[in-house]
């Protein structure tokens, strides 16, 4: 039994970093159906510039703050830079501009920073916590918490405030969007900002476990999107509930069968599930025009 | 409240507005009508500020509008609704009109939402449904309530009795006219000459591009080109 509960908890720690590399994409998918695969580069971003402006001497609350807020301008740069001056062509089209700039975000992290993995210190220590038999990590519980606190606030930013809504609007029908009187420019950094925030903050929470270094971005954007698939691209109770079951179902897997199977089995699940459920478990239906 | 002068527009290397010249003073209902394909949504977007002008200018309210983005036309007090309909069919009935009144934040959205309710009861029946099940009439009826929810000065209607059953056509012309008593200044395109010539004050011939003619639409009905050419008669 104790095995169990031990697999549970370290399926539902990786599961919480899943989610939130999976809730980073909603906003920017719900705005533009775009699935942004840069979205890995924001969480190292996240990790990088904190470790570094740590090792600078700044406090880590502060390096963290500066990391999240320079990765949100990164996240509007791309917008402004590499999104918008392509606008109007095929959804497609973005993504694969999105693919380039996780290539170039990386190349530039390289150079500018180093090849070298990194980590600073867990949040409350090192200490394990004891939960009937298993053990759980400190900093485990600060993941858990920010994807459950990041996940709560997308969920009321998307159901109840009027420029979540906007955000909705202008995916559904940019040009309406417009003649409503929405910004849809503004709309579209906001997204990206907020996308790239989330990214950051993950990589914050994830970094002391995890570690970070220039080329973490791509794993765990393919994890999070395979997250964000299995619950629903665009839900954000579906990025949640996407990434823990991920997180679940490898532990297990590792934990009963072999860690060389984690991910085939994963992969295994999420194709049974898109195929009897294409939209994912909480995905939107669509209901476009006819 | 409305002047067009010498309005070109484009697609590409096509130009398709070749030099429109329109006016629609407050309190107005005037008419477009036209053949498919003559440029009377080209003429409208331009005016929403959805599709660029190449040459010419316009004037709402005394200000110039040729450069001003879209969604700063609304706030303006220019309201489209557009061809199509152009609902967010993801949205529920009830999103669609408060992000109609988006540019609002104050306690009259509530009552403007209650006066599109009284004015198309059947929205309110399904405020919480998505709007893309709605009917073609309903989401009619949606797209003009959300116009209204901007509180437009002046509201451009791209044919809205497209594509409807005959009853749903003459209770649509009736909201049309319906707009002088809300003080909303009115400027139609239709292919339906004879509904759009009805309602309106004035109208307004458009053939590949050019005003053709122009007039009281009491003469335009009456005209033997008109009725020849538009009305079937
Ligand atoms: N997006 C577009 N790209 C290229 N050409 C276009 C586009 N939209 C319209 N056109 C062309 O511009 C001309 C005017 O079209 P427009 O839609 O303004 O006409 P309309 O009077 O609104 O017709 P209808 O009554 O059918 O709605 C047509 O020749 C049309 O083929
Ligand atoms: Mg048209």
């Amino acid at each position: 039994m104790p095995e169990l509960l031990q697999f549970l908890l370290s399926g539902i720690t990786v599961g919480a970093v899943y989610a939130l590399v999976a809730l980073g994409f909603t906003i920017i998918y719900n705005a533009s159906d775009v699935v942004n695969f840069a979205q890995g580069e924001f969480v190292m971003l996240g990790g990088m510039i904190t470790f570094f402006a740590h090792a600078a001497g700044l406090p880590l609350p502060l390096a963290a703050l500066i990391a999240i807020i320079a990765t949100a301008a990164i996240g509007v740069a791309l917008n402004k830079l590499a999104i918008e001056p392509a606008r109007g062509a095929p959804v497609v089209s973005l993504i694969i501009i999105t693919i380039g700039a996780s290539i170039f975000i990386r190349g530039a992290t390289q150079l500018i920073f180093d090849k070298q993995l990194h980590r600073f210190p867990a949040f409350s220590g090192d200490q394990p916590i004891l939960i009937g038999g298993a053990t759980i990590l400190p900093q485990s519980l600060w993941v858990i918490a920010g994807a459950l606190a990041i996940f709560f606030c997308l969920w009321l930013f998307f159901t109840r405030t009027l420029i979540g809504r906007a955000v909705l609007a202008t995916a559904n029908n940019r040009i309406a969007a417009q003649l409503v009187g929405i910004n849809t420019n503004y709309v579209m950094t906001l997204s990206f900002a907020m996308s790239a925030a989330i990214g950051a903050l993950a990589g914050v929470l994830v970094t002391p476990i995890t570690l970070t270094g220039y080329d973490v971005g791509l794993a765990l954007a393919l994890k999070g999107f395979a997250a964000a698939m299995l619950g629903g691209m665009g839900n954000p109770k579906g990025a949640l509930v996407g990434g823990l079951l991920l997180g679940v179902l490898e532990a297990m897997t590792a934990g009963y069968i072999s860690s060389q199977y984690k991910d085939a089995a994963a992969f295994v699940v999420i194709l049974a599930v898109l195929f009897a459920m294409p939209q994912g478990l909480f995905g939107r239906k669509s209901t476009d025009r006819v | 409240m409305l002047t067009v002068e010498g309005l070109r527009s484009r697609y590409g290397r096509i130009e398709v507005l070749h030099g429109i010249d329109l006016d629609v003073a407050s309190g107005e209902i005037v008419t477009v009508i036209g053949a498919n394909g003559a440029g009377k949504t080209t003429l409208l977007k331009c005016l929403s500020g959805i599709q660029p002008v190449s040459a010419g200018s316009i004037v709402f309210r005394g200000e110039a509008m040729t450069t001003v983005p879209a969604h700063r036309r609304v706030q303006r007090g220019l309201a489209q609704t557009p061809e199509g309909r152009q609902i967010f069919t993801n949205l529920t009935v009830e999103e669609n009109l408060r992000l109609g009144a988006y540019l609002f934040a104050d306690d009259k959205v509530d009552r403007d939402m209650q006066d599109a309710f009284a004015m198309f009861p059947i929205l309110k029946e399904k405020r919480n449904l998505a709007a893309g099940g709605l009917s073609g009439g309903q989401q009619q009826m949606l797209a003009i309530a959300r116009a209204l929810m901007a509180r437009p000065s002046c509201l451009l209607l791209d044919e809205p009795s497209m594509g409807l059953a005959p009853i749903l056509v003459a209770q649509i012309f009736d909201v049309v006219r319906s707009m002088k008593a809300l003080g909303v200044t009115v400027l139609l395109v239709e292919q339906n000459a004879f509904g759009a010539l009805s309602v309106a004050d004035r109208g307004y011939v458009m053939e590949t591009g050019r005003i053709t003619m122009s007039g009281p639409a009491a003469g335009l009905i009456a005209d033997e080109r008109i009725r020849a050419a538009y009305l079937g008669i």
